[in-house]
């Protein structure tokens, strides 16, 4: 009961930061259960993880992007408040397509800071393997404007088109994003839930089938069902639930155009570059600070963009980073040590939450063999082809 | 009045052109008028051979993003080819009835056009 009344003493808004105490992931990959099942599954990992129970809860964010178009289950996040035990919770669901995860973050967090929440469980989560790959595709090229729409356009196109450009403008070799995928699965091969765990070599990646010219099958990240949830309470109440625990430092979301090509410069992705600057801002740090990230790997070349419009390199340059070592686990700045969405997969909804939950595990030193040297970590979440952006900074805390 | 299908793109009040129309451009200037990118040639951006492509479309897909000129104003589209295509090339637009199945994808069908423009590259 001690801990109870310590945990209803409430938000201190002059000193209190938001704290992240608790966190979870489902094994990622194909899985028999639904997106109900999914859901309830991290969500109760979650808060085991802490002990904290359902009815600490006041709000519930379900972070997906189309439950009711992959399975015709909509409501998601008050069936999830009924199956963990959380009613009367608030209950909203975010959707922001691939970026729901991050959007879910900023949400959560924003419930925190404002005091109208004094514990937040976000989940987020997406069912997809049932799916035809063809099937799939088409849900998540629903976010494309008509005019692309009726040409076909994919992401995976979009991916094409960019990593073209990219190739072209900086003169730098193909076998350049083909390091993007080795790295990665490397680092899933140490990751238990990821949803390939097998190393590749260059060799493998630069003759898998052509997807997208001239991307291949190892330059994307598959079709996944999988979950993974935060639990975020104030600062001042974080020792009751975990002994350490990190802080937001820095969240910060932007949007660019609808229309991919309506873009200045095709390999310039803006709203990483705005949400990334106010993270950092916010954070009061810069990308020198960041000892871990994990940037949006949909695609290999999603990577170098993000690694560019972060900072962390110089326009055009960020594809030496990979084939250099300084991205691996054990180089200076390590992306992507969960294995990235390349490895660990992709359930929509779930993954830029399952990105947080990789830094808060490294910063508050819980990531196992893959464990790095790490107090400051990033999270870069994006949606559509860098259509919605949400950028992320966790630090160890307690 | 002619039937003759137009590649719309909006003029807007500050002069500029942009490619699908809005009711504004990024800087708020309202649309006031269309260009008809048809009438014009453009050189490719970039460009992929797309061979996983969802319900109701062709397989492979290529696709291309290209580059108008149209007096001082420059103005992207994307959409199908009729060829192979490079880097830099010259492509003329021209009319498609229908671009994918309206019936095998997820958009309702009476949501949006199906017909447009692909690009076919000059001589």
């Amino acid at each position: 009961m001690e801990v109870v009344a310590a945990r209803c003493a409430g938000m201190d808004h002059d000193t209190d930061r938001v704290a992240v105490v608790a966190a979870s992931m489902t094994q990622f990959g194909e899985r028999d259960g639904w997106i109900r099942d999914l859901l309830a599954e991290a969500g109760q990992a979650c808060l085991a993880d802490t002990d904290a129970t359902a009815d600490e809860v006041d709000h519930l964010y379900v972070s997906n992007m189309a439950s009711g178009e992959f399975e015709g289950q909509t409501g998601v996040p008050n069936a999830l408040a009924h199956d963990l035990g959380a009613v009367p919770a608030y209950t909203a669901r975010i959707d922001q397509t691939s970026s729901s995860g991050g959007a879910g973050i900023y949400a959560a967090w924003q419930s925190v800071a404002s005091g109208a929440s004094d514990c937040t469980l976000l989940v987020g989560g997406e069912k997809m393997t049932h799916r035809s790959t063809a099937e799939a595709t088409d849900v998540i090229a629903s976010l494309t404007h008509p005019a692309e729409y009726r040409h076909g356009v994919t992401l995976p196109s979009f991916a094409g088109l960019t990593a073209r450009a990219y190739l072209d403008s900086y003169d730098a070799p193909r076998e350049s994003l083909g390091e993007v995928a080795v790295k990665n699965h490397a680092n899933g091969v140490d990751n238990p839930n990821a949803q390939f765990r097998e190393a590749v070599d260059l060799e493998t990646v630069l003759e898998s089938p052509i997807v997208a010219d001239p991307l291949r099958l190892y330059d994307f990240c598959p079709i996944t069902d999988g979950s993974a949830a935060l639990l975020f309470v104030p600062e001042s109440l974080a020792a009751s639930y975990a002994d350490e625990y990190a802080v937001v430092s820095g969240v910060a979301g932007a949007t660019d155009t609808h229309v991919v090509h309506e873009r200045p410069d095709p390999t310039t992705m803006g709203a990483v570059r705005d949400s990334g600057r106010a993270a950092f801002e916010m954070a009061d740090r810069e990308p020198a600070d960041v000892d871990v990230a994990e940037l949006h790997d949909m695609f290999t070349i999603l990577e170098l963009l993000q690694f560019e419009d972060l900072g962390f390199a110089e326009k055009g340059e960020g594809w030496r980073a990979a084939a250099d070592g300084r991205t691996a686990r054990d180089g200076e700045i390590p992306i992507n040590t969960s294995g990235g969405l390349k490895s660990k997969g992709h359930p929509l909804g779930a993954s830029g939450v399952a990105q947080a939950v990789e830094v808060y595990e490294q910063v508050t030193g819980e990531a196992g063999p893959r464990q790095v040297d790490a107090n400051v970590g990033l999270a870069c979440n994006v949606g559509g082809f860098g259509n919605c952006v949400t950028t992320t900074l966790l630090e160890v805390a307690g | 009045m002619s039937d003759t299908p137009t590649f719309a793109a909006a003029e807007y009040a500050d002069g500029t052109v942009g490619y699908p129309p809005h009711p504004v451009n990024d800087d708020g200037a309202e649309r006031v008028g269309t260009v008809d990118l048809s009438e014009h040639t453009a050189q490719v951006v970039t460009w992929t051979e797309s061979t996983a492509t969802p319900p109701g479309v062709r397989e492979p897909n290529t696709l291309a993003i290209v580059e108008f000129q149209i007096d001082s104003e420059s103005v992207r589209a994307v959409g199908q080819t009729t060829d192979d295509v490079e880097i830099g090339q010259t492509v003329t637009p021209v009319y498609v009835e229908q671009l994918r199945d309206p019936e095998a994808g997820i958009r309702e069908p009476a949501s949006q056009d199906w017909d447009g423009f692909r690009f076919q590259p000059v001589e």
